[in-house]
């Protein structure tokens, strides 16, 4: 029981396109884990299909040795894996407290509770408080979602990706559009607040994944070429030419 | 026995093709624009009002022309300066907005042409039997319509798939955001599309007017049946439509003329339960429950294949 | 700053429960001044929509849900409410009338439970069109189901035979009134609750972004039927209320326009905030009211109204009110006021315009016969003469072009205003 992650020869087909073409991937429990790779290389893809929003046309998707391809994305986040968006995606008209608190709800057990008063629980609370400091959103509290600056709404993206507790974090370009000393920022604050947990990452930002990762693999054309250690990777030929072209390398 | 399978069949197959006039423009726009035009039926009862009194004053043939260009015309400006505007609230207030203007079209009917039915006669050169099949005759008017229909049909057929304008509309179709990305006028064509569509809806009108009733409650009648047939065929699919509107239309015809009921394949019930809703059940024919055989059909795809027959699209 | 919100302070907590305890003294009072029998049914027939519209807006507003069909709910309520004072009358059960509406209510639950997993699957313009669907199938059943429905007559029953309580037979409008303010009081506070639950949060959540939901561990779906099925049991309290009102129960209350109306009354009333549908349901029903009698085609003008908001103001009455909430805050709204009078001139130029154009077409058209000295809104004025008809055209199309520059201008001093606000630091 070893691994958080496993995919065995995943496939994913459009109409004709065979988009995903036989993927394998081990990512170890606790490991932090980048998924790299051209654009186009079918990573967001891969993201959709281990969190459930899309259905992998063959092969098979394990989370905790546990299959999960073919379950909607509820249950897989139930089973502890959590993903974050590459456009933000949060619940614009509410405020930066009520989104944290949405993501809270379910792990505390409160459930589609309607007898509740919401602002009688002091473990939501907690929790919520919690995640507002982690992320450091705490003077924007009361603000709603829709009115923050892009890297406060990409905070707030992680900070409800990682909210309910999950083991295993899916993040899709955290760093997307950030300028170098907000992407330092943000590189810091995911360490911190992945602690301990199974990270997978999908970067572009070199810098991002060298300073983070335990290990890399690299998606081309939907598929693994290689996976490995940061050294192993930089050092690759394969990799060399898949990014600059055979002349190159 | 043969003879009502042929009628029926024949029927049917107009009732369906008339249906699919009104439902291939309602998918295109819906596809297009991303909003179901709440007000469809709406343009089909203004073409039956307007051919109506268009042939009082002209005649039905130039009727048969102006009448869808005026409705046609009508929404592309409804288009232009309502939906456009309610375009950037959202896609509930598109919907809202398209419900309203159903509504508003229906009061203004009325208050200009009255709550009961006109007198949409059949142009008298086309008042005689075609054929005769069996004892029955079969009005050449009917004919007229099916045909009117088949050539719209084949015609939109050889617009989308061999013209320029059809292969941005099937682009369209699943991916309208590329549309604009490509450089098209976006504008324009929504305008066209909607105008086009409209119109569609409208020569349905024009041709039904004369065969079916002409009364201002037309609109709330099919209404409701159209957004079947598009849900049942799969929101955005033409060919669902297509089938849809087919096997709506047969359905709903074949059981208007069936008097079969549980109580005459099973005998009465007993007395002692004569006036509860089981002996309503029980005592009712299938040409009674026909009004309503097409929202069974929507619950049934809805259980057992939600997104429709052939549909491609989630909303 | 602490980092969870604070508490509410003294002074809140205070302000809050006045506005309810207003609100309770209001209903108490009203009858005393308005004591007529038709203020007293109008205002009975307020609370029904009130409730109704309050119901419709767990769908619309909360949950993001547009339904086309949810006069279903409020009608079942209704007839099982008919059906359930026959029955307590002829066996003399010892139930009163005031827990009749109760059964209205379960009525609609219970259909929204059976109804409501199939109707929740999809989302969006597909959930709209088989609302509407499901609507038609139970209306058209209406009329085939003749001994639970009574055909085209309906069911009426006798509301005074049932158990007294306290000595009221509820023969009286008075005493309907206080049965209908008591359940507009109880269904409001419930439905007021209800949102501050984790399960009316995370219908918000739904209605903001249904893809996150999944994400955050819930199933939209379930989210969706339990908000469906809270709506429906409110709707057929409401229903039930009408039957007793006006004792009787018919296909009407299943129908399309019933549904319609009670869309009109959310939305123009303001589907962003709770009290919007309430603020709705008193201008929709006081304004049908009244508009029948002024002119025959009130109809139209509702029409009309609705598409004005939905075009103009889709945050409804309410939304237009709260939009002026920062500047207020900011001290920044006399900037716009002055605007606000100027503009209101050429607009009210241009609707008379469209009034007199409205009633000139219906007296040409409806009443061709008639005497030409016609009353549109209480204005008389001679629908033949063309001296008219050009005041209208020139009101209409003139008063059209000056709104235009006029609204433009207003759209400065807003701009003006909300920059000048968010300077200040307040948040819009």
């Amino acid at each position: 029981m070893s691994n958080a992650i496993e995919m065995r020869g995943v496939e994913k087909t459009f109409g004709v396109t065979k988009v995903i073409q036989g993927v394998n991937l081990t990512v170890a429990k606790g490991e932090r884990h980048a998924l790299i790779g051209p654009n186009g290389a079918g990573k967001s893809t891969t993201f959709n299909l281990i969190s459930g929003y899309m259905k992998p046309s063959a092969g098979s998707i394990l989370l905790n040795d546990r299959e999960i391809s073919g379950l909607p994305p509820f249950r897989i986040n139930r089973l502890g894996l959590s993903r974050s968006f590459q456009v933000t995606n949060v619940f614009a008209k509410m405020t930066v407290w009520e989104n944290l608190r949405c993501a809270v709800l379910w792990a505390t057990g409160h459930r589609y509770a309607f007898w509740k008063n919401i602002d009688n629980l002091p473990e939501v609370r907690e929790r919520t408080a919690q995640i507002l400091q982690d992320i450091s959103l705490v003077s924007r509290r009361d603000v709603p979602a829709g009115l923050l600056t892009y890297a406060e709404q990409r905070a707030l993206e992680i900070g409800i990706t990682v909210a309910g507790g999950a083991d295993v974090i899916l993040l899709d370009e955290p760093t997307a559009g950030m300028s170098n000393a907000e992407t330092e920022r943000a590189v810091e604050q995911i360490r911190r607040l992945t602690e301990g947990r199974t990270l997978l990452i999908v970067e572009h930002d070199m810098s991002v994944v060298f300073g983070l990762a335990d290990r890399i693999s690299v998606l081309v054309y939907g598929e693994v070429i290689a996976s490995g250690t940061p050294d192993e990777i930089r050092s690759s030929r394969k990799v060399r030419e898949a990014y600059l072209g055979e002349e190159a390398a | 026995m043969l003879e009502l399978i042929v009628i029926s069949t024949l029927n049917g197959i107009l009732f369906g093709m008339l249906l699919f006039l009104m439902a291939s423009g309602l998918t295109v726009i819906f596809s297009m624009l991303g909003v179901l035009n709440f007000a469809h039926a709406s343009f089909y009862m203004l073409g039956a009002f307007f051919g109506f009194q268009i042939s009082k004053w002209v005649g039905f043939w130039p009727a048969l022309i102006v009448a869808p260009l005026l409705a046609g015309g009508l929404g592309a400006l409804v288009e232009r300066y309502g939906l456009r505007r309610v375009h950037k609230y959202g896609h509930v207030p598109e919907l809202l907005f398209t419900f309203g203007l159903a509504f508003a079209i229906q009061e203004i009917v009325q208050i200009i042409w009255g709550k009961s039915p006109v007198d949409f006669r059949v142009p008298a050169i086309l008042d005689f039997p075609a054929f005769t099949v069996f004892s029955t005759n079969y009005p050449a008017f009917k004919i007229f319509m099916l045909a009117v229909s088949i050539v719209i049909f084949v015609g939109l057929l050889i617009v989308l798939k061999r013209t320029r304008i059809g292969l941005i509309v099937q682009a369209a179709l699943t991916h309208p955001h590329m549309v604009g990305h490509l450089g098209h006028n976006v504008g324009r064509i929504f305008m066209l599309v909607f105008g086009v569509g409209t119109a569609l809806a409208a020569v349905a009108g024009v041709i039904a007017g004369p065969a079916l009733v002409t009364q201002s409650d037309m609109a709330g009648l099919l209404g409701p049946i159209l957004f079947v047939v598009v849900v049942v065929g799969g929101l955005g699919s033409l060919p669902g439509a297509f089938i849809a509107s087919l096997l709506i239309g047969l359905v709903q015809t074949f059981a208007v003329s069936m008097n079969g009921s549980l109580a005459g394949a099973f005998g009465p019930l007993g007395p002692d339960l004569a006036s509860t809703w089981l002996s309503d059940i029980w005592n009712v024919t299938i040409a009674q429950i026909a009004p309503i055989m097409p929202y069974l059909m929507l619950v049934l795809i809805l259980i057992f294949r939600p997104m429709g027959l052939l549909g491609t699209r989630e909303t | 700053m602490t980092i969870a919100p604070p508490p509410p302070s003294a002074a809140e907590r205070l302000k809050f429960y006045s506005v309810w305890i207003v609100a309770v003294a209001a209903l108490v009072i009203l009858p005393k001044i308005f004591s007529s029998g038709g203020s007293l049914t109008t205002f009975s027939l307020i609370g029904i929509s009130i409730i109704f519209s309050l119901s419709y807006n767990i769908l619309l507003g909360q949950t993001g849900m547009l339904s086309f069909g949810h006069a279903v709910y409020y009608g079942l309520g209704g007839f099982l409410a008919v059906h359930a004072i026959n029955i307590i009358a002829k066996h003399k059960y010892a139930i009163p009338l005031p827990v009749v509406p109760l059964i209205g209510g379960i009525a609609g639950l219970v259909f929204a439970m059976l109804l409501g997993w199939v109707s929740t699957r999809r989302s969006g313009t597909a959930f709209a069109m088989i609302s509407l669907g499901v609507a038609e199938l139970v209306a058209s059943s209406a009329l085939i189901l003749r001994s639970f429905f009574g055909g085209e007559a309906g069911i009426s029953a006798n509301r005074t035979k049932v158990l007294r309580l306290f000595d009221w037979s509820f023969g009286p409008q008075i005493q309907i009134y206080y049965l209908v303010a008591a359940w507009t009081l109880i269904a409001v506070i419930a439905m007021y609750a209800l949102t501050r639950t984790p399960l009316g949060r995370m219908c918000n959540a739904v209605r903001d972004n249904p893809e996150r939901v999944q994400f955050v561990g819930y199933d939209p779906h379930v989210i969706r039927y339990i908000a469906f099925c809270f709506s429906g049991f409110f709707a057929g309290i409401a229903g039930a209320l009408a039957a007793i009102n006006f004792e009787i129960a018919n296909s009407a209350y299943l129908g399309a326009a019933q549904s319609g109306t009670v869309l009109f009354s959310t939305y123009i009333g303001g589907a962003g905030f709770f009290i919007g549908p309430i603020v709705g349901a008193i201008f929709v029903t006081a304004l049908s009211l009244s508009l029948s009698d002024l002119t025959q085609v009130w109809q139209l003008y509702f029409g009309l109204i609705f598409i004005a908001v939905v075009m103009f103001a889709p945050g409804g009455i309410t939304g237009l009110l709260m939009m002026h909430r920062p500047l207020i805050k900011a001290g920044t709204l006399t900037r716009v006021l002055p605007s606000y009078l100027i503009a209101f001139v050429p607009t009210l130029a241009m609707i008379v315009g469209l009034i007199l154009t409205i009633e000139i077409t219906v007296y040409h058209t409806v009443n061709p016969g008639d005497d030409p000295h016609i009353k549109a809104f209480g204005i008389p004025f001679d629908a033949s003469n063309h001296g008219v008809w050009a005041i209208a055209a020139v009101l209409l199309v003139g008063g059209f072009l000056i709104a235009r520059k006029s609204w433009a201008l207003v759209a400065a001093r807003w701009d003006d205003a909300l920059t000048e606000a968010r300077a200040k630091g307040v948040a819009a």
